[in-house]
């Protein structure tokens, strides 16, 4: 068997066409990072133009977009949203996915409770869109907060079904060897359930953190009224007053994709783990 | 009577613990569901007066070419996505699951489009469509690309699929090469030592090991991709005359600014039923599929 294995070799002709088709991917980051770094004066109105390396790399282009689109503002909103959502998701969602996990096979009434949790997956924005701004207007929740319940909201049904579905792997007799040492259930399930779901915590992380973090929709129509901005939205704003200035519009675009750039050259491993660990266990 | 009490001071803490979480969900999700269907049998605009019309906005859905356009261009974009991502991202899955050199860092660079935000892949590849290619086209004297694919009312929906499809690939591609790292080696092996070629082995042990995978994304794209907003936001907002106008983008105009809150409310429902359909049609052909193992 082993032999049989490596008679096939490295597939160099494959590795070699996957390699060329990087630049599909890589092609439209280059140009991102060449155009920001330019003055408007280079960019002449020929391919050389716009890809041509900048004849010197100025940080003007950063400091002025920084300026226009707040960053920094933008950037902790983007940050606080995100991070509390991801907390947040992780500490309710795998509650709430335990007790039903633990209960669905035996009592009717939680299982319909995972149905209709579960199906809340297939309700598109769109239908609840209209509703929730003048919801959350009259709630006082037409902010950051508002749009953290809201992704906590959204994210549930995902959430609860990786983590009822990861539940069929920790035995009943763990919690039950607890609950004879005296343990209450709400003990138990801090100290016994809650750490080891830590698989499925850093998956459920990994893709409320993808969601949360690119999402437009939500803030834009949540956060409208308010002077809250999170990265995406503020290239919108930008888009629509400034969208002429291309190197400084690059510069604002590259600027707002470095957080999530640097966070999956970190968690790569993680990150695709944690995407196709959700596939399989969905 | 003992181990009774013990049982129910446990079912108390489970309720308690799940309850405040459905009492969540159902206020921002289920209700604002009621309150949307609610909406979609009156006139309301959004603010002021409203009356009860009964079934009228459904009607006059039908007749509305504005959105039948939008049906056309989001189911026609949703078909042509969610084939091509699943082909494309079956072939990347094999090829980066196969003997290769650098296969993680391979892997790594070709996931990096889903991490990016989709508006802002929109607005890069706006300049790419706009400028680039144009200039390309004027550069070597190709005709047909020197006008913007975007500016164009018959094809600016091609370049809308092409980002959506650049994208939707590099999520898809990983969950195909978790599905293919599911089958054994010895089953390939088997079928080797059978005299089985490559076709053959790939037609009748990897395709039927992997639907349970096809299934999730292919109900996964067709659902996101029905859903298209950010790449119509950044890319043409709907336009060349409204040729690429996406059902959501459509409730999120005319709903929230056009005055048509009743309106696209009933749109609304309309396009929500239609997801959960082809959801669970997709899911009950695949799973059928499934059993024939």
């Amino acid at each position: 068997m082993r032999r049989l294995k490596r008679k096939q070799g490295t597939n160099w002709f494959l590795t070699f066409v996957l390699i060329l088709g990087c630049l599909t991917v890589l092609f439209p980051l280059y140009m991102t990072v060449i155009i920001a770094f330019k003055n408007p004066s280079e960019m002449t109105n020929d391919v050389a133009g716009a890809l041509a390396p900048p004849s010197n790399w100025s940080f003007d282009n950063f400091a002025e977009a920084m300026k226009v689109t707040n960053f920094w503002s933008a950037l902790a909103n983007s940050l606080f949203i995100s991070g509390i959502t991801i907390v947040l998701s992780v500490l309710i969602h795998s509650i709430a996915g335990y007790v039903i996990g633990r209960n669905m096979r035996r009592k009717k009434g939680y299982k319909l409770v995972y149905f209709y949790i579960v199906s809340g997956m297939f309700v598109p924005f769109a239908i609840l869109m209209m509703p929730l701004v003048k919801e959350t207007a009259q709630i006082g929740l037409a902010n950051p907060i508002g749009v953290i319940l809201l992704y906590l909201v959204f994210y549930m049904p995902m959430n609860v079904m990786l983590y009822s579905g990861y539940l069929k792997n920790i035995p009943l007799a763990m919690e039950e060897a607890a609950e004879i040492d005296g343990a209450s259930t709400w003990k138990t399930y801090w100290t016994v359930i809650f750490p080891m779901m830590k698989p499925m915590h850093a998956t459920v992380a990994v893709l409320t953190a993808l969601g949360t973090w690119n999402d437009v929709m939500t803030p834009l129509v949540i956060m409208s009224g308010s002077e809250n901005t999170t990265l995406p939205l503020a290239q919108l704003n930008f888009q629509t007053q400034f969208g002429t200035n291309y190197n400084l519009a690059f510069a604002s675009y590259l600027l707002s994709l470095i957080p999530i750039l640097i966070f999956y050259v970190v968690c790569q491993k993680q990150i695709i783990g944690g995407v196709a660990n959700g596939a399989v266990k969905g | 009577m003992k181990s009774g009490r013990r049982l129910s001071s446990k079912s108390r803490t489970y309720l308690g613990m799940l309850i405040p979480v459905v009492i969540l969900f159902f206020a921002f999700n289920t209700l604002p569901l009621i309150i949307g269907a609610f909406y979609s049998f009156t006139n309301y605009r959004g603010y002021g007066s409203w009356d009860f019309v009964g079934l009228r906005n459904y009607f006059d859905l039908f007749t509305d070419s504005r959105v039948w356009n939008s049906y056309l261009f989001t189911f026609k974009y949703a078909i042509v996505g969610t084939i091509l991502v699943n082909v494309i991202s079956l072939l990347m899955g094999l090829a980066l699951n196969s003997k290769i050199r650098f296969k993680s860092t391979l892997r790594g660079i070709y996931f990096v489009p889903n991490i990016l935000g989709g508006l802002i892949v929109g607005y890069i590849f706006s300049f790419i469509f706009t400028y680039i290619i144009p200039a390309v086209g004027e550069t070597f004297n190709i005709e047909w690309i020197q006008n913007s694919i975007l500016a164009d009312e018959r094809f600016a929906w091609i370049g809308v699929l092409i980002v959506g499809v650049w994208q939707a690939v590099a999520m898809n591609t990983i969950i195909y090469i978790s599905g293919l790292q599911t089958i054994p080696e010895d089953v390939y092996e088997a079928s080797r030592i059978d005299g089985a070629g490559k076709f053959l082995t790939f037609r009748k042990i990897t395709l039927p090991l992997l639907m349970p995978f096809i299934s999730i994304n292919l109900v996964l794209s067709t659902k996101n991709m029905l859903m298209v907003f950010d790449q119509i936001m950044s890319l043409t907002k709907g336009g060349p005359a409204q040729s690429t106008e996406s059902i959501s983008y459509l409730i999120y105009r005319n709903g929230m600014d056009g005055g048509q809150f009743g309106f696209q409310s009933a749109n609304a429902v309309i396009f929500f039923i239609l997801i959960v359909t082809i959801s669970v049609i997709q899911m009950r052909m695949t799973g059928k599929k499934e059993e024939q193992l």
